[in-house]
């Protein structure tokens, strides 16, 4: 009992060693994955839905390699962003049963804190989600997707971030709308063109095992930029879209 | 007073405008290459600069709302939006006409009609999100939030999309090209009447909008009584 005490006593304390406003985002990233993870309810509608496109963009072209290497990058995006709305349109909705949102913005976590908790949970979710596409993508199409993996799932990770931080944000906006599963994505694409746009280019190479061109850095920069810009951009206003 | 000034807004806009179509149709002789239809920069390109003017200030009320959370600034900023969602229209159609005569087809895949067209559904999807809020104060703040973000968006959607294919005529503005001192003159001085126009009918929503406001107070009062 004393030892059981003793164990829960240092845990908290090392958690305690992390300053409080990054442990609230942590607390809270932990406790919208744990949730998710018991219910599995986004993550499986979000898996099965992005088979289901990868299936039937094979019969919006001929999935040859040649057609696929001219529209691998465009594709994958567009499985990523119409998958990622299932999982991001959860994010907050989540919340609403049991009035849990009002009880989280009244927590003594700090609203940025909160914000920047889902966003990590959801880019979590996201990276899963698009990973396992990966794979599908590799194995219908025949893509070498393994060859450049590691500069293909950092390419991948900074396109999540973008989505997943402009996403939650708007996921925050519109949780409480009559057409909320409606609106997030016609909000959230348009804005997120730039982003796209960059890992759309690079994404193409890199997922059938090519280098990306000469002068493909602009992109990289394009998305790193999108991602402090919007990051920075979010966290200034997530006080304004959570607290009423 | 407010009347009078929406007024005196419009009558100074249509003398102006009389006197520069004057001027553009009869004075001013036609573009050496594209002959008479390139007058319809007079119109194509100040449209898109008074949208953007609109969606600037339109960020600027926002954000005054978030900071002083009084309703006219809302009232203020959606105003704005929808006339800068007209100029921006008004740009994308004259800029249509303007490519079937001289590049043969009504719409190309080109940087800017991309760009526009993007910056255009922005501003549609803000005011879909208004739509979608029933009570005026969340309305407001959800709103406000949009437009600050739609504004930081705009120009990094202009640029990523100028990066990727470029085929508009760089030449004739932004891209070092050269034109007349008359036409420069002339793109200037047009720009002024389609502001006015803005400001008039800025300023008419601004007054629907409040009027609609002590409706619904109004209403709200009957409903408790």
């Amino acid at each position: 009992m004393a030892q059981a005490e003793a164990r829960v006593g240092a845990r908290r304390k090392s958690s305690l060693a992390v300053p409080g406003w990054w442990r609230g985002a942590l607390v809270v990233a932990g406790k919208d994955l744990r949730s998710e993870l018991r219910t599995k309810d986004a993550l499986n509608a979000s898996l099965a839905f992005s088979v289901v496109i990868l299936l039937l963009f094979s019969f919006a072209f001929d999935p040859t390699v040649e057609e696929t290497r001219a529209l691998a990058g465009g594709l994958l995006w567009l499985v990523f962003a119409f998958a990622g709305a299932l999982i991001l349109n959860r994010s907050f909705a989540r919340e609403l049963a049991n009035d849990c949102l009002d009880a989280l913005v009244a927590s003594p976590v700090s609203p940025a804190a909160l914000y920047l908790g889902k966003v990590a949970a959801n880019w979590v979710l996201l990276m899963v989600v698009q990973l396992a596409s990966l794979v599908v993508f590799g194995v219908f199409y025949n893509a070498a997707w393994t060859r450049r993996l590691g500069a293909l799932v950092g390419v991948v990770a900074l396109g999540t971030w973008a989505l997943s931080v402009v996403g939650t944000l708007f996921s925050a906006l519109t949780v409480n709308l009559r057409l909320r599963e409606l609106m997030l994505p016609l909000l959230v694409y348009p804005v997120l063109i730039p982003a796209l746009l960059g890992a759309i280019q690079l994404t193409g190479p890199l997922a059938m095992g090519e280098a990306p061109g000469a002068g493909t850095e602009v992109w990289l920069r394009l998305l790193v930029g999108f991602d402090v810009i919007f990051t920075a951009l979010a966290l200034a206003l997530s006080e304004a879209a959570l607290v009423a | 007073m407010r009347t009078k000034l929406v007024l005196a807004c419009c009558l100074v806009a249509a003398v102006l405008l009389a006197r520069n179509l004057y001027v553009m149709l009869l004075e001013l002789p036609d573009e050496a290459s594209q002959g008479p239809i390139f007058r319809i920069i007079f119109f194509h390109v100040p449209a898109a600069w008074t949208a953007f003017a609109a969606f600037v200030a339109a960020a600027v009320a926002s954000a005054l709302y978030l900071t002083r959370r009084d309703l006219r600034y809302d009232a203020f900023a959606v105003a704005v939006t929808e006339v800068g969602l007209a100029f921006a229209a008004a740009n994308l159609v004259s800029g249509m006409i303007w490519a079937r005569i001289i590049w043969g087809i009504w719409w190309t895949w080109d940087a800017r009609l991309t760009s526009m067209l993007v910056c255009w559904l922005l501003y549609a999807g803000y005011l879909m999100l208004r739509h979608a809020v029933e009570e005026p104060g969340q309305r407001a703040r959800i709103a406000a939030v949009f437009s600050i973000v739609a504004v930081v968006d705009v120009p990094i959607v202009f640029f990523s999309i100028r990066w990727w294919r470029t085929q508009h005529p760089q030449p004739v503005v932004w891209g070092g090209g050269s034109m007349d001192p008359a036409y420069w003159q002339m793109l200037f001085l047009n720009w002024a009447p389609l502001l006015l126009l803005g400001v008039a009918m800025a300023a008419i929503r601004i007054r629907q909008e409040r009027q609609q406001r002590e409706i619904e107070a109004l209403r709200r009062l009957a409903h408790s009584l």
